[in-house]
């Protein structure tokens, strides 16, 4: 069974924005998914419809085998939704918010309280439960939100860029619960920007781009076929360039392309150009991974 | 959802909307009592007591279940306009739209709401009341009667706009230019049947005579029209709300794009 398939999945806005134009997705029960796209690409569109904020124009969702159609209660049953903005209420209380979500799915404050325990404690937020939210960090209004998803114990979670604006090391302990979640079953949807959050996570992925999925695989599949990464390089010379290789090329005469194969480091390039005499003053990526992917998608 | 889980919901959803007035009460219990107070000194003490009695009983106690109604009518209104666009301009609403929670427990909740600050608006200004004058309780079911379905009727139609609104503005048309006058004219401050020839007909248009009216025979046993046909008047307009409120929640107008 899968826990998502969706089959010619059309959105048209009232404003004549064709949003998706006929989306077939499949994500497996148990697998951690990435949506990748562009803003504007149609993610939040089918997020939207999955969990029943946006009406789909034409199509068909099922969610682990129950139709959006026909049995929309039981769709919304098994997700959990962790949205990319802050959407609780500030004024609340940080048990409260967490209980009364539990509350609308009918699940009862008895069987509520132990449940929000657990999950508030295993993401650090139980010292604050009494905290109005607006007191907490970003980075607590995030796993926030991810308590609130995860109180009525939802077989597919889905999270829409939860680790934006969150410093690293936050993400990093966010991306361990994630694993962790979905290790005990749970089946994870993620849209990011971030490459590196769905190499580390996930085990599929699809782009999605002008509203059609132009790519589903294997993340290691998809990955596989970034073999370069540009830097652009500001430099006090390049006089003497023609030593380091063909990856080095000048633009002009304080400028440098620098060209990664996958695996190399930029630290290691930059180390070579300062051996050589020649010191970088400024260094910025022309294209990262997640370009190159999201245009060998288009290309394709 | 089975029956007991959507009970559940109800619960919630009450809950909290209670919990909210109830916090912010220097805003939502206050106002109203203070401006009903005023009403009360100034039009009953000050101008009431130079008036002749209205149907065997004084000025100032004539106007006491007018006064308690306008505060019931206000209140239980706001609360449910405000929470509910506030919830949707904040986008709070999605946490109950992505929930299975059905429509008829989302209306039922916040009609809860509503009702549970309109009847305790309406007993603290009742309260206040007593130190003006002591008004007579004839029949109190009637009483309760008029100011619960008079209570569900405004906080159903606070949902019905809050549910169109688009900014905050949109949220106070109604009150101000339908809701007040309606009030004004609906017999809080005198008696309809007094009312020379066009002005008593034009008057039962006026939905609100019939809810003051059937309220105020409740304590002083007088009434202009008969009470059953003001408490028909009252379910059929209940009814008619929750049909429109349940059609749009689940269209999800304002709400779902």
């Amino acid at each position: 069974m899968h826990a998502i398939e969706l089959k010619n999945l059309r959105k048209t806005y009232s404003s004549g924005t064709e949003a998706l134009k006929g989306i077939d997705l499949r994500v497996a029960e148990g697998d951690f998914f990435a949506l990748l796209g562009v803003n504007g690409a149609g993610k939040s569109t089918t997020i939207g419809i999955l969990t029943g904020l946006v009406t789909k124009t034409s199509g068909t969702v099922s969610v682990f085998g129950y139709d959006l159609d026909a049995q929309l209660d039981l769709v919304k049953q098994q997700i959990g939704v962790v949205p990319q903005e802050f959407n609780f209420n500030i004024f609340e209380k940080v048990i409260d918010i967490v209980i009364q979500q539990a509350g609308f799915y009918g699940i009862p404050r008895s069987v509520a309280l132990p449940r929000a325990e657990e999950i508030l404690k295993k993401l650090q937020l139980w010292e604050k439960r009494d905290v109005q939210s607006k007191e907490l960090s970003g980075g607590m209004k995030r796993r926030l939100m991810i308590a609130r998803a995860l109180v009525h114990q939802p077989r597919l979670l889905i999270l829409d860029e939860p680790t934006a604006g969150v410093d690293v090391e936050l993400r990093r302990g966010m991306w361990e619960y994630l694993q962790e979640l979905n290790s005990s079953g749970v089946t994870i949807l993620l849209t990011t920007h971030y490459l590196e959050e769905v190499e580390q996570l996930c085990k599929n992925a699809a782009v999605i781009h002008g509203g059609k999925i132009m790519l589903s695989d294997t993340v290691r599949n998809l990955t596989s076929s970034l073999e370069k990464e540009l830097y652009t390089a500001t430099v006090s010379t390049t006089v003497g360039i023609e030593t380091l290789g063909a990856s080095i090329v000048r633009v002009d005469e304080h400028t440098l392309t620098i060209t990664l194969a996958k695996g190399e480091s930029i630290t290691d390039a930059v180390a070579q150009l300062q051996r050589a005499g020649i010191t970088v003053t400024a260094l910025r990526p022309t294209s990262n991974r997640m370009e190159q992917l999201f245009l060998n998608a288009i290309s394709t | 959802m089975t029956f007991q889980q959507q009970l559940t919901a109800l619960n919630t959803i009450a809950r909290k909307e209670i919990q909210r007035f109830l916090r912010i009460w220097t805003q939502t219990l206050i106002p109203p009592v203070i401006t009903q107070t005023l009403y009360f000194v100034v039009f009953g003490s000050f101008i009431g007591s130079q008036l002749s009695e209205v149907h065997g009983v004084s000025y100032m106690q004539f106007i006491v279940p007018g006064l308690v109604m306008m505060a019931i009518i206000t209140s239980s209104y706001m609360n449910v306009v405000s929470s509910f666009f506030i919830m949707k301009f904040a986008r709070n609403i999605e946490e109950l739209q992505v929930s299975p929670t059905p429509s008829w427990v989302i209306v039922a909740g916040f009609v809860a709401g509503g009702v549970a600050r309109g009847l305790l608006t309406g007993a603290i200004v009742f309260g206040v009341s007593l130190f003006f004058t002591r008004p007579h309780i004839n029949h109190l079911w009637i009483i309760v009667l008029f100011a619960v379905l008079t209570a569900i009727v405004f906080s159903l139609g606070g949902l019905l706009n809050a549910i169109f609104a688009k900014k905050f503005d949109d949220t106070s048309i109604f009150t101000t230019f339908i809701l007040t006058p309606l009030t004004y004219l609906g017999g809080v401050f005198y008696a309809i049947d007094k009312l020379p020839g066009i002005w008593k007909t034009l008057s039962h248009a006026n939905p609100l005579v019939y809810m003051i009216d059937g309220f105020r025979f409740g304590f002083y046993n007088f009434s202009t029209v008969s009470v059953w046909i003001s408490a028909t008047i009252l379910v059929v307009f209940a009814l008619v709300l929750v049909y429109l409120n349940l059609y749009l929640l689940k269209k999800g107008t304002g709400m779902r794009s």
